[in-house]
């Protein structure tokens, strides 16, 4: 077929592809495309345009679209070609609008009436042009409209449109799944076509109403089965192979169902065993389709319930994948360990070394994938490692949306299995370091939460430790030199770029986060001066100097006014004199003139505090008291005697909130409302009532501190955030989240040098557990790599994995502690290595010899399932319906040399890519049509003329 | 489910675009730009995926072209992979031995294979015969319908001669 002219397309069209083919920047394009929408616009709207022309207009529509650009100006007359009588001009207009419109869009309306009319054409290849609009076009609003049509022709003879409308029904039942519930019994009836492709397409739908209710389609296990069971072995016609693979894509859907249906259902997983592993072994490792089925399998194997015998295939099919020089396999590799450590965690240890491999990969889609992996496979003895890693990863990169999502991996690593509390501080200084924005908020509070709470009650000493720590990562932060500017360039090109708008840049060119700076002051206004190593005049400076950094805002600079008025307030407490520097003082005068009214009463509130004596300022600022309790008199019994005095002198009495509510008009129903949205968040009565109660009387329990972070936590929210988040509820849900008893637990186990024993005698046990076969062949074939492994790649697999190998291999020959068990795994071992002595001996079929069962089984099973499958559910036309065995061995007894023809198809397609013989001279004569075009390669695309598969 | 179906030439132009998920004018542009900065740049023995924005897009080149699709994360890649390949032996075997020219000068034809092939975003048919028949009895019908009006604006020319 000739590429171009032919097809009756104009000069004019093939012009203007070709001159924007030939352009050579998008400016130029622009320009081109720009002219083009001016012509047609006019010329679309000119009276009496011969059909054939409008055509061409609609075509070149579509073409400008593609190219992203506007064209809606022509879109109602796509619509219009659909309503059109010929078959030709119909098919365009279908096109166009599928291709224009969304499934929203105004115009659908006015197509709905077409495609009603179309959908009953005597023409199948009509009926099927208007189901592929109706897959595009109809919403759930229009799909009453065509609903019943389209099951209708589910029972077309025609077998492209009954699959056409099996799609047609999936996609309304993604759209408005309530519109289609009653007709699932018609996919399983599908289930049953007697072509092979509409079988294929029912898999779709069903795999989807599986998803969502597993349980009521238990019952299609068996037919499910036997239906992958006779794919598998090529009872399908010849022209669904691909690639010498019986039906892959079809074998991998059913795949997909299996695994949703066998998932925790122990009777349903055990019917498929025998056709999984038969499927594993038979594929073609060789072949991209052979390992995407295998990739499958193994999902499949990790979802259903675990069978130790397809678990050790399944290993052993990753560590092929794991050992392939394919990025694309040693990717799924990465994937499918990830889900096969789900089951048993130990699976990982043995592929250790191919997996640091991928990390360091500098293929980055590699690196992530593994990256997914080893977060799933953290544990406490390894998380150092790993989350050093991560965030040495995620300082490199500077795609936002991985950069959060890494961020937030790290984080929530660090809160579950932090070994210390000290290293779980640095490792989040680091994370608000380098990804602060990114990070949820919440994660600070948890932060400060720690370092205030420490770890226990009992052990002062440690905690004192750890804050003084705190203190001076945090100074050493604020300290750190300028960046050079390299690193901003090469590392955060964007964020520079609009970091001079935010206030999130710090004092020393480095980019500090709000999080960060809200730890920064409250850990240094907590315990800068604790252990007296600053003075309070220095710790004051540094405070200063981050209110000047940041001087036009007002959230920073309130954070460390309240931080200055603690630092003062225990120098004071402590009997030491005070002095200010000179820079402090005058930030609180320019402060108490501030604009704002939060920073006028902090700068004032310190003022006044500073001039009390220490007695007070002690009861005031209590040191260390932030994770005290606030005892609060709810009742207010110490203003009984004012509020009966009151009451004497004739005052009315204080009516509940209830009691006023009853009362209350309507023009107060904002405000009820207003107070209603209140209590769904907040569950804090705690700081609600007494809050006016303690700001005039400061009693001596509640620390003024504490109110001062509260209020500017929700200071801060109101300006950040949207107001509807209340300060308080927001509190509330971060208490729901911490997980610092975790932490707390963790903290003063041994390392994970010792922790590794453990994990290697578990090893030991997975040996036993029979899935040994992965291990009998790992050690030998370990070996010798390990000679040439640098040491460096050793140790990092070591901290991963808890333990080298040697370490494994002595401890297994150390593990006889367990005597029974010791033996049973040598003799495990000794069995596995027979059958690497006899490597044609199916691994799998330890203990049974399925070979014969399973070819008796699989010529038996498949009509009984079937015909269970049509019986129990009562069709009518089961008569009609024949079951899918005896139509496919029909089909491929009756089509002989239609297999002969294909089959000569099949060397041809496949000649194709090889041999390019005949094609050479096809080639050349569309190079000479191309020139005859005026198209001129040379210069610009030479690529242009190289066949696709060449 | 497949999200979208890109063609893209080495030097960043759009060949074919197919968008099974909605996405307005100005996202499908942003798309384009972003998935063609990120794939184009990418070494020959790298992998053939690329993860974006939470979803996974598999690609693979040939020639001068580049065909993309864009899955959830949960989809089997190399199960998408094929799926292109299959694609472009259904074209090779359409337009005899496809060039990247077939596509700029019949991306509608294009349009018609794949709407054969991939429907609502989901694989409809595996079968390259099928697909082969079904779009080669489109085509004859058109040329029925083309000689039928050949025919009557001959009559009409005779008549009015």
């Amino acid at each position: 077929m000739g590429s171009q002219g032919g097809f009756g397309q104009s000069k004019e069209f093939l012009d203007l592809v070709k001159s924007i083919g030939e352009s050579r920047s998008k400016a130029e394009e622009d320009r081109i495309v720009l002219r083009e929408i001016e012509t047609l616009r006019r010329r679309i709207t000119e009276p009496d345009i011969p059909k054939r022309k409008m055509k061409e207009y609609i075509i070149r529509l579509v073409y400008i679209e593609m190219l992203g650009h506007d064209a809606s100006f022509g879109y109602i007359h796509a619509v219009k070609m659909t309503h059109d009588d010929s078959l030709l001009l119909k098919r365009t207009g279908y096109l166009a609008v599928t291709l224009f419109l969304n499934e929203d869009h105004d115009l659908i309306i006015l197509i709905v009436n077409t495609i009603q009319k179309d959908l009953k054409s005597d023409n199948f290849l009509v009926v099927c042009a208007a189901l592929n609009a109706v897959c595009k076009l109809i919403n759930d609003e229009t799909i009453p409209a065509v609903l019943q049509q389209v099951v209708e022709l589910l029972y077309h003879p025609k077998e492209a449109v009954r699959k056409k409308a099996v799609m047609a029904l999936h996609r309304f039942y993604q759209r408005s799944p309530s519109s289609v519930t009653h007709l699932v019994t018609n996919f399983r009836k599908k289930l049953c076509d007697n072509d092979p492709g509409v079988m294929g397409a029912t898999l779709c739908p069903l795999f989807d109403l599986i998803m969502i209710d597993v349980n009521s389609h238990k019952d299609l296990v068996g037919s499910f089965v036997s239906i992958l069971k006779q794919v598998a072995e090529r009872r399908l016609p010849k022209s669904y192979d691909y690639h010498q693979t019986p039906a892959p894509f079809i074998q991998i859907k059913l795949l997909k169902i299996l695994a949703l249906l066998g998932s925790g259902d122990k009777q349903s997983s055990e019917q498929m065993y025998t056709i999984i592993g038969d499927i594993m072994r038979r594929s073609d490792t060789t072949s991209n389709i052979g390992n995407a089925i295998l990739y499958e399998c193994i999902c499949c194997v990790s979802s259903i319930h675990p069978s130790p015998k397809l678990f050790g295939a399944a290993a052993d099919a990753i560590a092929k994948l794991l050992k392939s020089d394919v990025h694309n396999l040693r990717y799924m590799g990465i994937d499918a360990l990830g889900r096969l450590i789900r089951i048993n965690p130990e699976v990982a240890e043995q592929h250790q070394l191919a997996v640091i491999d991928c990390l360091e990969d500098p293929d980055d889609t590699l690196k992530r994938k593994t990256f997914e992996l080893l977060y799933k496979m953290t544990k406490s003895s390894n998380v150092e490692v790993i989350v050093d890693r991560m965030i040495e990863y995620m300082i490199s990169i500077n795609d936002n949306h991985y950069k959060t999502e890494i961020a937030s991996r790290c984080v929530e690593l660090a809160e579950q299995f932090a070994p210390s509390n000290r290293w779980f501080i640095q490792t989040m200084n680091k994370v608000f370091q380098h990804a602060g924005d990114l990070v949820n908020p919440k994660v600070a509070h948890n932060l400060m939460r720690l370092i205030a709470e420490g770890f226990g009650e009992d052990d002062d000493t440690a905690d004192s430790q750890l804050r003084s720590s705190a203190v001076e990562s945090y100074l050493r932060i604020m300290g750190e030199p300028k960046l050079p500017s390299t690193f901003l360039q090469v590392n955060c090109p964007t964020l520079v770029s609009y970091a001079w708008s935010s206030p999130s840049i710090c004092m020393c060119g480095m980019l500090l986060c709000f999080c960060c700076i809200q730890v920064i002051c409250w850990v240094l206004g907590e315990y800068g001066t604790a252990d007296g190593k600053y003075s309070a005049s220095y710790i004051g400076g540094k405070l200063c100097d981050v209110a000047e950094a940041h001087s036009s805002d007002d959230t920073v600079k309130a954070y460390a006014v309240t931080a200055l008025m603690k630092v003062c307030s225990y120098e004071k407490a402590a009997g030491r004199k005070l002095d200010m520097l000179s820079e402090c003082q005058s930030l609180i005068e320019s402060l108490s003139a501030s604009h704002s009214t939060d920073l006028q009463q902090r700068a004032y509130e310190l003022k006044a505090i500073i001039s009390l004596d220490g007695i007070a300022m002690e009861n005031i600022m209590p040191l260390d008291a932030s994770c005290e309790d606030i005892e609060i008199d709810k009742s207010l019994s110490f203003l009984n005697s004012y509020v009966q005095k009151s009451l004497e002198e004739g005052a009315k009495p204080y009516l509940t909130e209830h009691e006023r509510s009853r009362t209350r008009n309507i023009s107060n129903f904002r405000n009820h409302d207003h107070h209603d949205a209140s209590t769904h968040s907040l569950r804090f009565e705690a700081y609600e009532v007494p809050k006016p109660v303690i700001s005039a009387r400061l009693p001596p329990t509640a620390s003024l501190t504490e109110l001062a972070a509260v209020r500017e936590q929700s200071y801060q929210r109101e300006v950040h955030r949207s107001p509807s988040v209340g300060s308080l509820s927001d509190k509330g849900s971060q208490e729901l989240r911490l997980r610092l008893d975790g932490v707390q637990k963790k903290w003063g186990r041994p390392t994970y040098s010792s922790a590794a024993s453990p994990s290697t005698s578990d090893s030991e046990s997975h040996t036993v557990n029979g899935t040994g076969k992965g291990k009998s062949f790992e050690p030998s074939s370990r070996r010798q790599p390990e000679v040439e492994i640098p040491e460096e790649k050793q140790k990092l697999a070591a901290s991963l994995f808890g333990g080298t190998t040697s370490k494994s291999e002595k401890k297994q020959s150390g593990g006889g502690i367990k005597g029974s068990k010791a033996t049973r795994s040598t003799a495990d071992q000794t069995r596995a290595t027979t059958a690497v002595v006899h490597p044609p001996v199916d691994l799998l079929d330890f203990g049974e010899p399925s070979g014969a069962a399973s070819g008796s089984s699989s010529t038996v099973d498949p009509f009984k399932q079937l015909e269970g499958l049509v019986d129990t559910n009562q069709y009518s036309n089961v008569s009609k319906d024949p079951d899918l065995l005896s139509l496919y061995s029909d089909a491929a007894s009756t089509s002989g040399q239609n297999q002969n023809q294909e089959t000569g198809n099949l060397s041809h397609g496949s000649g194709n890519r090889t041999t390019k013989g005949p094609n050479l001279k096809d080639a050349l004569g569309k190079d000479a049509l191309v020139r005859q075009m005026g198209v001129t390669p040379a210069t610009q695309n030479p690529n242009l003329f190289k066949d696709l598969l060449g | 489910m497949i999200h979208f179906v890109l063609l893209i030439s080495r030097q960043g132009k759009v060949r074919l675009t197919k968008w099974y998920s909605p996405y307005s004018q100005k996202e499908r542009s942003k798309v384009i730009r972003e998935l063609s900065g990120m794939i184009l740049t990418r070494g020959p023995k790298l992998s053939n995926f690329v993860e974006w924005r939470g979803f996974k897009v598999v690609y693979k080149r040939y020639a001068s072209l580049y065909f993309c699709m864009c899955i959830n994360q949960e989809d089997n890649e190399l199960e998408i992979l094929e799926i292109i390949h299959h694609f472009v032996e259904i074209l090779d075997r359409y337009f005899g031995s496809v060039c990247e020219l077939d596509l700029i000068f019949n991306f509608h034809k294009a349009y018609y294979i794949l709407d054969e092939i991939l429907i609502a975003g989901e694989l409809q048919e595996s079968s390259k015969k099928t697909v082969a028949r079904l779009v080669s009895a489109q085509d004859s019908l058109v040329d029925a319908a083309k000689e039928e009006a050949n025919s009557i604006s001959n009559i009409i020319a005779q008549a009015t001669k």
